[in-house]
């Protein structure tokens, strides 16, 4: 821990930055970014690159960009980023200004990141000092959670490569993160702002609201307020102040208001966009319920299609309904254990999108894998955390071979691949249940230390 | 609404592209459909897949495939006569055989007991290089000219044989092109008799120029001869001999037989750019279409007639369907004008495409190009990802691959018609009518032949339990530790602790040492929690019990 520490010191926090953004633009002027962006790993039909293309140009012929089953994105991203896709510059790689994009919302996003993990450190300081606890626990030795969430976001192989892969995974990423950050720093609007473009450029951010009602009404990650009662009734008299503040209502209806202003502009700016075809309902067909119905079977790193290219058709409905509940289901139970810790919440919460959803690519492991930097010093006592890591490599090593084996040799099969993605499933499924776990004995140990034994009754 | 039934790929460079034969006569292989429906638009979709179901069962063939919306398609305006009325459906990979041979004949009006269908012997009809059966129906309207309304029937049989080798003349190796001697019983093996009571048999022949100069011999006297009236695109004229049946009997059958007396070569009258069609790109995940068009020895000719005032364009459309998994990228056209890339909208006039949606509609491409007079080569590529299907939607012989139809090249300011001199008017023949119709020049490219990936078909049983377990793991895993107490814990690091003396145990009890600190063992756990627990289960169990019973009940 002291070793690194001091290897962090020596070579700061921005030479990382510097030195991860010059090995973007690097890679991005291989050519052909190296063909990352035909990577399924790296691309899926929600966040290709070349889909976005073509939704571009049936835009432009007035036709309907949702008319072929090509593009399942948000018309403002069309809009956006559509015309990017065809401006060339001379003597420059073909896809330079969308690149430049994607490393621009890298960095953002990796600012934010430092910004609210170092609100989480201060965050998680305080509550210890009214706790009475910073004696016992060394507090020196904590260290600095959002640099090093930064430069797990940055410098992680993942995000490179779906940045450099151009697909649309660093601004989705842009977008939760933005949201977090608005509700860890309390600015309402900013919140509200990013979890409706999130929601609205793949749905599964909605369960994000959960975690920033939390983090509006009682503040950022800290041990569960039994403790602070404890502590309050060992004390008495002195630290009556130092309580921290119960649930507020008044930021959640600030933020409501805000949502429901965001939600209806960017409603009322897509029905402008569509209104010759089809309209919001077109819409809504064809990104949120091909996401749902997961209409498109090409290879990615998760594990439904396969599944669903084999599976009667007889049964289809039934295991839609039964993968998607298994997402919802968990909301609750989480949300009630982890009630106090909002940001671990949203952390779990992205992790099992990113698992579970329809269309998994390493852009969404890239952005639970930097949000898990934030809890380096929660996560210390974390199990099996060297299995984990070399999982991971194994996995996105292993992944395109198999990968190859199947579709352009020839001489294996669709098994092999479903192998490393099942793999990589199980992985993540490890990474959540301990990290919960974790995270709940971190809690144990802290009341341990101040009420001096376990208790027989839940915390 | 015509119908065809093809096997073997007309072969334009040996037998031309250009004449009224094989403009009208020369189709994809397979079974190709397309119907101008005069119904309210709602009711077109309906009536195609009525019409499907009747020729299915009605020629014995699975025409009935194309009733689905995958299949068929909407073109806009490479069918001339009108727009969103049209259906048009092939199906590439249908085989074509005596049993779909024998209902078109059971339309004619003596079946194949009299008239020139008494010629068709099935073997030597069925060793041909192509033969294709159409049908060809037309309503006319309302009266017009005092023809009374009604459905006229047309039915063609386009064949290309070889004659057997007993009157041939020697083919060398390196000329293939030298035309052998033959005569009906050679091709057929069978003579004309006497008996039909049909109408002249007329039996275009084509020749060029041979006129005055004659350096074949026909084995029969022709009745009547018609010269071509001057052709605007080729050099010499055509002669068409007729022959009246009825004259001959059974001492003296029919055997019409054209002897060479020199060796002839000869090219046919191509079209006026030679079109073909491929795939490029290896693996399994994407491939191009490329579609190039050559000019043939011929093009020289048709760029003359056609330029006007120094600046002539050469219009090219350009009709293409692909099924839904094969996904189109458009925005990736390209185009190349003697092999060097040219912007879209320079050589592109017009274009309307109709993208695929998955499962429910092919995609659709309908391109008009104007390339300059003088062009040499011109070539259109398209990139395209291969789609994933569920393992019932790929045929049986899944490792074959997918067929994408052929591609219709037409070029509509060519018109490919033969008009006859003829010296009484009275005596029209239908043939020569049909000859003399303006029909547009198109030719079909190829069929192509997609392979793509499959899934393990062996294993849909497996990849559901593996997955399900998956899920099972995570969900059971995660409640799990949500749910577990600290007395829990320590009881169960315990008991661990007690029993064995196993790595994982001592590394747990050094773990749950350090969380203690240096505390002391905790209290036993209360013996009373055991019936709560048995209670519990058999709660959970009753509860169970009960949701399956009402659910059995309420969606029985």
């Amino acid at each position: 821990m002291e070793k690194l520490k001091k290897k962090i010191g020596s070579f700061s926090f921005w030479n990382w930055v510097i030195a991860s953004i010059i090995f973007r633009l690097i890679l991005i002027y291989f050519p052909k970014n190296l063909n990352l962006s035909s990577r399924p790993e790296v691309s899926t039909p929600l966040t290709s690159f070349r889909r976005l293309a073509e939704g571009y140009w049936l835009k432009q012929s007035s036709m309907s960009s949702y008319a072929g089953s090509m593009y399942h994105g948000s018309p403002l991203l069309l809009s956006l980023l559509g015309p990017l896709t065809v401006k060339r510059i001379e003597g420059q790689p073909n896809h330079l200004l969308y690149s430049l994009v994607s490393v621009i919302a890298d960095v953002v996003s990796a600012m934010l990141i430092r910004a609210t993990g170092q609100n989480l450190r201060l965050a998680y300081l305080r509550s210890l000092e009214s706790l009475d606890l910073v004696k016992q626990i060394d507090v020196s030795e904590f260290l600095f959670s959002g640099d090093i969430a930064a430069l797990i976001y940055l410098c992680n192989p993942f995000t490179i490569v779906a940045c450099v892969g151009l697909s649309t995974s660093p601004i989705e990423n842009m977008a939760v993160i933005l949201c977090l950050y608005g509700a860890c720093s309390r600015l309402i609007p900013l919140a509200a702002f990013g979890w409706v473009i999130a929601t609205h450029l793949s749905l599964y951010p909605a369960i994000l609201i959960i975690p920033v009602i939390f983090l509006l009404g009682c503040g950022p990650d800290s041990p569960p307020r039994k403790l602070f009662l404890q502590r309050h009734q060992q004390k008495e008299v002195l630290n009556q102040s130092k309580l921290p503040p119960g649930f507020s209502w008044g930021p959640i209806i600030h933020f409501a208001f805000w949502a429901f202003l965001w939600s209806v502009y960017v409603l009322v700016l897509c029905g402008i966009s569509l209104k010759q075809f089809g309209g919001l309902w077109e819409m809504f067909k064809s990104t949120y319920g091909f996401i749902l119905t997961v209409e498109d079977l090409s290879p990615n790193i998760g594990v439904l299609w396969y599944f669903f290219a084999e599976v009667f058709e007889f049964f289809r409905n039934f295991f839609l309904i039964v993968f998607h509940v298994n997402i919802l289901f968990m909301i609750l139970p989480l949300a009630i254990r982890l009630r106090h810790r909002p940001c671990y919440l949203a952390f779990v919460y992205v992790a099992i999108c990113s698992m579970l959803k329809s269309y998994p690519s390493v852009g969404d492991s890239a952005l639970y894998l930097g949000l898990l930097g934030w809890f380096v010093n929660e996560l210390a006592d974390m199990q099996f955390s060297l299995f984990l890591f070399c999982g991971y490599v194994g996995v996105s090593l292993l992944s395109p071979v198999m990968h190859n084996l199947w579709i352009w040799r020839g001489t294996g099969n669709a098994n092999f691949y479903f192998t490393t993605a099942m793999v990589y499933a199980c992985l993540q499924i490890v990474l959540v249940v301990e990290g919960v776990s974790a995270v709940l004995n971190h809690d144990r140990k802290l009341r341990i230390l101040i009420t001096g034994k376990p208790q027989d009754a839940k915390s | 609404m015509e119908l065809s039934f093809t096997k073997g790929r007309w072969n334009y460079e040996s037998w031309g592209g250009f004449d009224p034969l094989s403009s009208s006569n020369a189709k994809p292989p397979g079974v190709e459909l397309w119907a101008v429906f005069d119904v309210p638009q709602h009711h077109i979709d309906a009536s195609w897949k009525n019409l499907t179901h009747t020729l299915s069962g009605l020629f014995c063939a699975s025409i009935n495939f194309l009733e689905s919306t995958a299949t068929y398609s909407t073109p806009e305006w490479s069918f001339p006569p009108a727009s969103g009325n049209v259906r048009y459906g092939t199906l590439p990979c249908e085989a074509v055989c005596t049993e779909n041979l024998t209902p078109w004949l059971k339309l004619l009006p003596c079946r194949d007991k009299a008239g020139i269908a008494l010629l068709l012997d099935r073997p030597s009809l069925y060793r041909g290089f192509y033969h294709s059966q159409q049908l060809h129906l037309t309503s006319t309207g309302s009266s017009s000219e005092g023809i009374d309304s009604g459905i006229i029937l047309e039915q063609t049989l386009t064949v290309v044989l070889q004659p057997n080798s007993e009157m041939a003349i020697e083919v060398h190796a390196s000329e293939k092109h030298i035309q052998p001697s033959w005569s009906l019983s050679s091709i057929f093996g069978k003579q004309f008799p006497n008996k039909e009571n049909g109408k002249s048999a007329a039996n275009g022949l084509t020749s060029e120029n041979f006129w005055s100069n004659p350096s074949f011999e026909l084995s029969a006297n022709p009745d009547r001869i018609f010269l071509e009236e001057s052709s605007s695109h080729s050099k010499s004229l055509s002669i068409l001999y007729m022959f009246q049946v009825e004259k001959y009997c059974e001492s003296e059958p029919f055997d019409i037989g054209l002897m060479w007396k020199v060796p002839v070569a000869w090219l046919c009258q191509q079209t006026p750019l030679h079109a073909s069609r491929f795939l490029m790109g290896s693996g399994n995940e994407r491939a191009a279409i490329a579609i190039s068009l050559k000019s043939t020895q011929f093009t020289e000719g048709f760029m003359s007639a056609n330029s006007k005032d120094g600046s002539c364009e050469l219009r090219v459309d350009v009709f293409q369907v692909v099924p839904w998994y094969v996904k189109v990228y458009f925005h990736s056209l390209r185009v190349f004008v003697d092999q060097q890339p040219r912007a879209v909208s320079d050589i592109i006039e017009k274009i309307h495409v109709s993208p695929s949606k998955d499962k429910m509609s092919p995609g659709v491409m309908e391109v008009v190009l104007k390339l300059p007079c003088r062009v040499n080569t011109a070539a259109l590529t398209i990139e395209f990802d291969k789609g994933f299907l569920r393992i019932d939607e790929y045929l049986p012989d899944a490792n074959q691959g997918f067929d994408i139809p052929s591609a219709i090249i037409s070029f509509p300011n060519f018109h490919a018609s033969m008009v006859f001199l003829e010296d009484d008017s009275l005596n029209k023949s239908p043939l020569l009518s049909k000859f003399q119709e303006k029909c547009p020049v198109m030719s079909y490219t190829e069929v192509l032949l997609v392979p793509l990936t499959t899934p393990d078909f062996s294993m849909p049983y497996n990849v559901i339990t593996i997955t399900c377990t998956v899920f099972a793991l995570y969900f059971g895993s995660l409640l799990n530790v949500l749910q577990r107490s600290v007395a829990e814990e320590e009881r169960f690091l315990k008991a661990k602790a007690a029993k064995k003396t196993g790595r994982l145990p001592l590394l747990l009890s050094k773990l749950s040492a350090k969380l203690r600190g240096r505390r002391l063992e905790p209290l036993h756990s209360p013996p009373s929690s055991s019936s709560f627990i048995n209670s519990k289960l058999v709660l959970k169990v009753i509860l169970v019990a009960g949701l399956a019973v009402g659910w059995q009940y309420f969606f029985s």
